[in-house]
């Protein structure tokens, strides 16, 4: 893309797009970490993710602050326009992956029983789906390729299946095993926000076919209705 | 939508350099329209294609067909003056006559005899001066120059000149270009009320203007128009790699 006459605003949205990848690079990160936490009951590693959740949270504050500021000063048109607005509302989205990790961090004090609980092992599979989802979407993002959010958004089923399945484990789970109820209860928990995960991965890419674009995203197709039926969960 | 007036296969020659390059345009009634390009893109040449205000230019030469509600605005038969008065004109800089605000106003109707008397002249002056938004700053003044006002009210005083005339079409060539904030914010309000009541086309440099005050956008390049479209569209999302250049700064 060629540069901008006034040199200033290429700096600002390279610094822009600097602050996503870097809270984008920081929340996958925390999701994967987060699952090795609850999967070893590493309490030690819990508090790192929980405390550094606050640096995610800093960099949103300088993206609205830095999109605030562009908006103002330069007053972007078109194709800036719209990526300003989508990088605004990535960091948000980037965000609220952060604190699902921190969540998910928070359950591994809260887990009770040393004995395993045998649908956990299916998490950190899906956790894999989903934090690769948000790495590939940010790709797409930086590289303005709308093929790449469009199969990212194709992968979302991936995550809900996923989700469908630990949620029917468990709930037999919890049938037979009535004394690891609550063990059980902080696992579906944490298998809600992998699929909030994956949900927010294809918010992205609807965000970035825009920014890309100007269109919108035709609706997936959802052909499972016992997904969409969970979905609502 | 109709159409006032449209322009098929214009172009216009200023010695043996072309300024318009086949244009076709359609200029809706209820909408106003804003040309915007880069210096020398041929955007006011355009314009004063529309009212033939280019004949004064003697190196100019037109080609093509401009219409007014199907009318051939270049037939032989056309009255010019009548034209002119038909579709008016606001310049760049504010221009009053060195006579009184009232004067101003009336000149118009005087020449093309659209008052009966001094009450009808005192009503059709009062109701410009309304219109142009300017009638309660200067009503106690009226025998007071026109020259004596601000840039900003000198600017609305002559849109009240040109609406006088009680014409169809407005054309206003970057008419807030030698103003401030404040008056060019009035003349923006002033274009939005006009809006509906006369077509309007204006030609401006300030493209957050043209967001503001326009329905249609068009841009025009090197003498050919690149795009014309809903002017959010034209600024949220162009067809025209050039007009995405242009509008977001990486022009040139």
């Amino acid at each position: 893309m060629t540069d901008h006459t006034v040199k200033a605003f290429d700096n600002e949205i390279g610094e822009l797009r600097g602050h996503i990848a870097d809270m984008g690079g920081r929340a996958e990160m925390a999701i994967t970490l987060a699952m090795q936490a609850l999967i070893k009951r590493d309490l030690d590693l819990a508090q790192k993710i929980i405390a550094d959740d606050k640096a995610i949270d800093r960099l949103e504050t300088e993206v609205e602050k830095l999109v605030v500021k562009i908006i103002a000063l330069r007053a972007p048109m078109a194709d800036d326009l719209r990526e300003v607005i989508a990088a605004l509302k990535i960091a948000a989205v980037l965000e609220r992956i952060g604190d699902y990790a921190k969540n998910i961090a928070k359950r591994t004090s809260a887990l009770e029983s040393r004995r395993k609980i045998e649908p956990i092992s299916l998490l950190p599979s899906m956790a894999k789906v989903a934090t690769e989802m948000v790495r590939d979407v940010l790709d797409a993002f930086a590289a303005r390729d709308i093929n790449a959010a469009i199969e990212v958004n194709e992968r979302d089923h991936i995550v809900d299946d996923f989700y469908n399945s630990i949620f029917r484990t468990l709930v037999t789970y919890m049938y037979e095993n009535p004394q690891s109820i609550g063990d059980a209860a902080h696992l579906l928990f944490v298998a809600k926000n992998l699929e909030r995960v994956g949900d927010h991965a294809t918010n992205v890419a609807e965000m970035v076919y825009f920014a890309a674009t100007g269109e919108y995203m035709a609706e997936r197709e959802r052909s499972n209705p016992f997904s969409q039926d969970q979905d609502k969960m | 939508m109709t159409h006032k007036m449209t322009a098929r296969d214009v172009n216009v020659w200023y010695g043996q350099k072309q300024a318009i390059n086949s244009v076709s345009i359609d200029v809706d009634q209820e909408n106003v329209t804003a040309f915007i390009g880069p210096s020398g893109c041929g955007k006011s040449t355009f314009l004063r294609t529309l009212n033939r205000m280019n004949d004064t230019v003697a190196s100019a030469r037109f080609e093509g067909k401009i219409t007014l509600d199907g009318e051939d605005v270049y037939a032989p038969s056309m009255d010019v003056v009548q034209l002119r008065a038909r579709v008016g004109m606001v310049f760049q800089k504010p221009n009053p006559f060195p006579k009184s605000i009232y004067e101003n106003v009336a000149y118009g109707p005087r020449i093309h005899g659209l008052a009966a008397g001094k009450a009808e002249m005192d009503r059709i002056v009062e109701e410009s001066l309304k219109r142009a938004g300017l009638w309660d700053e200067v009503k106690d003044r009226l025998t007071e120059s026109g020259t004596a006002l601000s840039g900003g009210q000198q600017q609305r005083l002559c849109i009240a000149r040109a609406i006088a005339v009680d014409p169809e079409v407005i054309l206003m060539d970057e008419p807030c270009s030698a103003l401030d904030p404040i008056a060019t914010a009035k003349i923006e309000e002033l274009i939005h009320a006009l809006r509906g009541r006369y077509a309007i086309v204006i030609v401006t440099h300030n493209m957050q203007q043209a967001a503001r005050v326009s329905q249609r956008t068009a841009f025009f390049h090197l003498g050919t128009l690149v795009e014309y479209g809903v002017t959010s569209d034209i600024f949220t999302n162009p067809k025209q790699e050039r007009t995405k250049d242009y509008i977001t700064g990486r022009y040139g």
